[in-house]
């Protein structure tokens, strides 16, 4: 169970991009976020991640709040999420090998000897070629790199999935292909899913629930950079 | 069109692309990311890398655009024939300066408008005429939304009255109102030409968001692998009798509000190209004469086009029964 409470967070203390959001995800759910850009869900993804430490709220994973904010919340925690990004340019270290990309929570985590069974069993879920993984994300198009983003993410299967915007930039095939991985992955695992988003027919197609932005935040959302 | 790699490779980026856009008229070319497109695109204003060979005509007001000099191409075609709408507006207008005066330096450099208040005048009405709120005007580009950006790329390229507008990705990572927005307001460009231009205009647009494609181009190109696959009536192709290539059908059926179903497998590298048909081994009806590079034959290249059924909504995943799988 993963529940949100009354989380305001933002970047400035006096004008905070998120107020007062609650949200609850039950274990196994699929829940898709709809928001025009600039509402705030972005953020609100991130604190769910435990990347964004909120100004106030509580965040209860399984019913116990998370503590020990420093700016992110304790390693041992966020180990169990995996995050995919809007942008897979932005999230990816241009100097590492997708294979390194890949391997780099297990490397961070002290489980090396798991490394080249895990990546190659992700690999081949993800659909990249061992041509692929050897090149850096300079040598790859987005709909690629995304998918090696997305084998990042599931590495540590993780318990609960976090995308925001996943297939933003991506086009229909490519969509539709990391969807069914995504989709895959929680069949086996039972893992939940949160994914924020603009498209509403694809977020009816892929979520169990979908829920606006007005529903999550109690206040008026302040829209970012205005 | 190929590209010279380091070690004497050569890799084809775009081969054998048949296409013709006339005045009042949208072309969208869709496909995959890396197929080729956004190539085509630079080359039609002479912007490739010093490593590319091309070959072909691109013929334009009396010009041939891939055989044209350098002074040609920055004096008579690059935003007085075509006018360039980037793929992210963002990285495109200059960050130091205000939208006014990069509209007005651009309305300078073009049009030949004399006289301080002349410019602005005339800068005013190219941002009116792209829908750009005049009290934004002062300000810079990281001031603006995504959606005001665009259209101040659009102003941009609105200055010139150029007979063809190069649209290259004009949609993405906006969300879906925003999209709507930015394609009708291209549309609306190319229906109703300004008095200047009683021709009217020509868009091109380069797109991987198939919902854009569907609202905006009368015709849709596809392209797969470097080259152009089928070209189609849009009303046709989004509709009854549907696509005829097995891969822009597999693109349409990837929708979500269609299958959802992805094309198996990814699209092969330009360097590394089968000899016969580029999606043979994506292609749930290939066959042995797939091995043969399909002819461009009746607007489709394929051995074995699909006949036209509607694609209606949610149709299965399963292939179609007249399917006959190698």
């Amino acid at each position: 169970m993963l529940e949100l409470r009354a989380i305001t967070a933002g970047y400035d203390r006096h004008a905070p991009v998120v107020r007062n959001a609650s949200l609850t995800l039950a274990p196994g759910e699929a829940v898709g976020l709809l928001g025009p850009s600039g509402c705030g869900k972005s953020t609100l993804a991130r604190v769910a991640a435990l990347l964004h430490r909120p100004d106030s709220g509580t965040l209860l994973l399984d019913g116990v709040p998370v503590r020990h904010w420093r700016h992110r919340a304790p390693r041992e925690l966020r180990t169990a999420f995996g995050v995919v990004f809007q942008q897979p340019r932005l999230s990816a270290d241009p100097r590492l090998r997708l294979t390194d990309l890949i391997a780099e929570p297990l490397r961070a985590t002290g489980r090396r000897a798991e490394i080249p069974q895990r990546v190659a069993e992700l690999a081949t879920t993800v659909g990249l070629t061992p041509d692929l993984l050897g090149r850096q994300p300079h040598e790859v198009s987005d709909g690629q790199l995304q998918r090696a983003c997305l084998a990042r993410a599931l590495v540590l299967r993780p318990r609960w999935l976090v995308c925001d915007e996943m297939t933003a930039m991506l086009d229909a095939s490519t969509t539709a292909a990391l969807v069914a991985v995504v989709e895959e992955y929680r069949a086996t695992t039972g893992a939940g899913l949160l994914t924020v988003g603009h498209d509403r027919t694809l977020l009816h197609r892929w979520c169990d629930r979908t829920v606006p932005w007005e529903a999550v935040c109690g206040e008026e959302p302040v829209p970012a950079g205005s | 069109m190929r590209f010279l790699m380091p070690g004497g490779r050569r890799v084809a980026a775009v081969a054998d692309a048949h296409f013709d856009v006339a005045a009042g008229e949208c072309l969208a070319l869709i496909g995959e990311s890396g197929c080729g497109k956004s190539v085509l695109a630079s080359a039609l204003l002479g912007l490739l890398p010093a490593n590319a060979q091309t070959a072909g005509e691109a013929r334009l007001g009396g010009i041939d655009l891939l055989s044209a000099g350098e002074r040609t191409l920055a004096r008579r075609v690059r935003g007085r024939l075509i006018g360039l709408i980037p793929q992210s507006p963002a990285a495109h207008l200059t960050p130091v300066r205000t939208i006014r005066s990069q509209l007005e330096e651009t309305v300078a450099e073009l049009t030949g408008v004399r006289g301080q208040a002349a410019r602005r005048a005339a800068a005013e009405a190219v941002a009116d005429r792209a829908a750009f709120p005049l009290d934004h005007l002062d300000r810079y580009p990281h001031q603006l939304s995504g959606g005001l950006a665009q259209r101040a790329a659009t102003a941009l390229a609105l200055v010139g009255d150029t007979p063809l507008l190069l649209a290259d990705e004009p949609t993405t990572g906006l969300d879906r109102d925003l999209v709507d927005r930015t394609v009708d307001e291209l549309r609306r460009h190319i229906d109703r030409p300004d008095a200047a231009n009683s021709g009217g205009r020509a868009l091109l647009m380069i797109t991987h968001d198939l919902a854009a494609a569907e609202r905006i181009a009368d015709r849709i190109a596809v392209m797969y692998a470097g080259r152009i696959v089928e070209l189609a009536d849009a009303t046709a192709f989004f509709g009854s009798p549907g696509p005829r290539h097995p891969y822009s059908r597999g693109l349409l059926q990837a929708l979500p509000d269609r299958a959802f179903t992805p094309i198996p497998g990814l699209p092969p590298e330009l360097g590394d190209l089968p000899d016969g048909c580029a999606f043979a081994a994506r292609c749930d009806r290939a066959s042995d004469t797939c091995a043969a590079l399909p002819p461009m034959t009746e607007d489709v290249a394929c051995h074995h086009p699909l006949a036209g059924h509607g694609p209606e909504h949610p149709r299965p995943a399963a292939p179609a029964p007249e399917d006959i799988r190698a």
